[in-house]
């Protein structure tokens, strides 16, 4: 018995590993792999070739674009948001948690869906806008506001608890010292959730640009003007263009991969 | 720089932490804020650094000389050292974030810096990291920053109530020195009375936002105003008494023939003694206590009935039953250290607790479940 005893874990050990190890193989890395082969499938001229192609170079630049506006806005309302939420006592705090929190309890679909009814041409503003001559949904502008909206929980929820633990002391330190309120967070209060802040604009960014669902419903589909990379690479599948697809997709891939590493950067910085 | 505060009053929600305080800090004192936790006095003095905004009332400061700098230092009870800067950086931050106009050349910064540095004794640790020192350190080091913006009020919240205690001690002298040296006006508040006793030149004691008592450490110590500052400031017994029309206490379970001058008084002090202040009171001559009736034909039932309190150390011993003495057994000894606390019971089951002089317990040959005779004496009584 006594020898079962020491033996069985290590067996056990040793299964558990192998399960999980090609849980991993098979679920994420051959996946990851399976884009690059099928991508360079018919060579690495067509690769470039569809990379080139016009609405590829659109739907690139388009999605840098929508990110481009989406991080910042995020950036900036997610440090201010935790920042009140973290170290001030105000009505409506419980209120504003959970509206933070609503990007990710809502599906994206949903969340594409209720913006379409709020700005499409039928909507509750619709004929406003269209009196005005203003285009938000099937235009970049639906884009931008739908992608603000899916990734805005990141920067805050990454934030919040960082803050809450670091109290407000230290900032009380810096303006009893004669800082100003800018001093204060230059010096103070950045430098001390500057890690947190990197990680969460890391996985808003990730986000921003691989968000498929809310930005289908809002995008209407137009080829080389509305199109971002998930929808371009959905399109070019449907069509029949594997190694197109696959190629556009692997810019995406790409851009996964370094924000994984940048992740682990991150963390690993963290936790010295 | 004197502060006066008036009538101030804050509440957090359903909390009222202040209730119309009023007090005013002279020039160059160094003041003690002393209570438990609840009584407001880390909120009264958030409220003077201008932390926190009174509901009702204000606070108002007179300086003898304007001074550009920065009027207020603070050292929190955490002391809230910017974790990212190095011991330098933090003790310069003050003097570095100042308008360009007043901001020191480099070189000032660096020599003012290394100055205060000095003072605290950490010259060699000036490009730590705060997480690379003691608390003992972190604390000094929180203090040279207040200092480097050459405050005229100094404000410590339990400066040292996350030290152990021998740091705590030195710590204790030496920042009593150093405002010696300074005369800064210095408040801190604290909730251990030995502290509050060492250091200040005056203690207000705290309860509930209200001040209780405000006087220098023998006032409170010896003149109690209230219940609640006796028994904040030390243990106690509490025994039955009649009180006299004349204001003499008999105790009720004693004999009551009065008897002055027990055997042993001279050595059964406490920590107490070791404060300058207080040895002078133990001088040869002692007063005699009030508390016993001169007529020994006084009828008890003439007085009122009252509860009388008396601190530990105040307990004498007798051997045999003597007049005004109540009996008890030794239940516990603790014989630690040149003071022997003792605990004891009475036939009625109440606890007392003693502090007698080693040298005085050796004497009487005290052992445990012996039965005594205590004489409380300097006893209180409070309406």
């Amino acid at each position: 018995m006594k020898h079962m005893a020491a033996h069985e874990p290590r067996l056990m050990r040793l299964l558990i590993s192998l399960i999980a190890i090609s849980a991993i193989l098979l679920l994420i890395l051959l996946p990851v792999i399976a884009v690059f082969v099928e991508a360079f499938s018919r060579g690495a001229d067509v690769y470039v070739e569809s990379l080139a192609e016009p609405d590829a170079q659109a739907a690139i630049w388009l999605t840098v674009l929508v990110a481009l506006i989406a991080v910042p806005f995020n950036l900036v309302f997610g440090v201010a948001a935790s920042w009140a939420i973290a170290k001030f006592e105000f009505a409506g705090k419980r209120l504003l948690l959970t509206l933070i929190d609503l990007p990710f309890s809502v599906s994206p679909v949903i969340s594409g869906l209720a913006f379409v009814l709020v700005f499409g041409a039928h909507g509750l503003m619709g004929d406003w806008l269209v009196r005005h001559g203003i285009e938000i949904i099937f235009a970049v502008p639906g884009l931008v506001i739908t992608t603000v909206f899916v990734t805005f929980p990141f920067v805050a929820r990454e934030l919040i608890p960082l803050m809450q633990e670091q109290g407000r002391e230290e900032e009380e330190a810096a303006i009893l010292l004669g800082a100003s309120a800018w001093q204060m967070f230059r010096h103070v209060t950045l430098p001390n959730i500057r890690l947190g802040l990197l990680y969460g604009v890391l996985l808003c960014n990730a986000r921003a640009m691989g968000e498929f669902g809310a930005v289908s419903v809002v995008s209407g589909h137009i080829r080389g003007e509305t199109t971002t990379i998930p929808l371009y690479v959905e399109m070019l599948y449907n069509e029949y263009n594997f190694a197109a697809a696959f190629a556009v997709a692997s810019v995406l891939t790409l851009l996964a991969l370094v924000t994984l590493a940048a992740k682990q950067w991150v963390e690993r910085k963290r936790h010295v | 720089m004197s502060i006066a505060i008036q009538n101030v009053s804050k509440r957090f929600r359903e909390f009222q932490a202040l209730k119309d305080v009023s007090l005013i800090i002279k020039d160059g004192e160094l003041v003690a804020l002393l209570g438990p936790s609840g009584s407001g006095k880390t909120t009264l003095l958030r409220i003077i650094a201008g932390l926190e905004q009174p509901d009702s009332g204000k606070v108002t400061t007179e300086t003898r000389i304007k001074r550009q700098a920065n009027s207020v230092g603070f050292v929190f009870q955490h002391y809230a050292l910017f974790k990212h800067m190095s011991v330098f950086e933090n003790v310069a931050f003050g003097l570095r974030v100042r308008k360009k106009a007043q901001r020191l050349s480099e070189e000032q910064i660096h020599e003012k810096v290394m100055k205060l540095l000095g003072l605290v004794h950490l010259e060699s640790y000036h490009a730590r990291f705060p997480s690379q020192l003691s608390g003992g350190q972190r604390q000094r080091v929180a203090l040279a920053r207040a200092l480097a913006v050459e405050p005229q009020i100094l404000l410590l919240d339990e400066p040292f109530g996350a030290l152990d205690a021998k740091v705590r001690k030195e710590l204790r002298r030496w920042m009593r020195r150093l405002h010696e040296e300074l005369h800064i006006t210095t408040i801190f508040v604290t909730h251990d009375q030995e502290e509050a006793m060492e250091m200040s030149d005056r203690v207000v004691v705290m309860s509930q936002g209200k001040i209780e008592q405000l006087g220098t450490p023998e006032e409170v110590y010896l003149q109690p105003a209230n219940g609640f500052v006796y028994d904040f400031l030390g243990h106690y017994n509490e025994f039955a008494a009649w009180q006299l029309p004349d204001g003499t206490l008999l105790l009720q379970e004693g004999a009551q023939q009065a008897k002055p001058a027990p055997l042993f008084t001279e050595s059964s002090t406490k920590w107490i003694r070791h404060i300058p202040f207080v040895s002078r009171l133990f001088a040869p001559e002692r007063p005699t206590p009030q508390s016993y009736a001169k007529d020994t034909h006084t009828s008890p039932t003439a007085g009122v009935p009252v509860k009388v309190f008396c601190r530990p150390h105040e307990m004498y011993f007798y051997i045999t039953q003597e007049p005004g003495t109540v009996k008890a057994t030794i239940v516990h000894m603790n014989p630690a250290g040149p003071l022997v606390k003792i605990e004891l019971e009475r036939d009625n089951g109440a606890l007392l607790d003693a502090e007698l002089a080693k040298t005085v317990v050796d004497k009487l040959q005290l052992m445990k479940h012996q039965a005594v005779y205590v004489m409380p004496r300097n006893m209180k009584v409070f309406a």
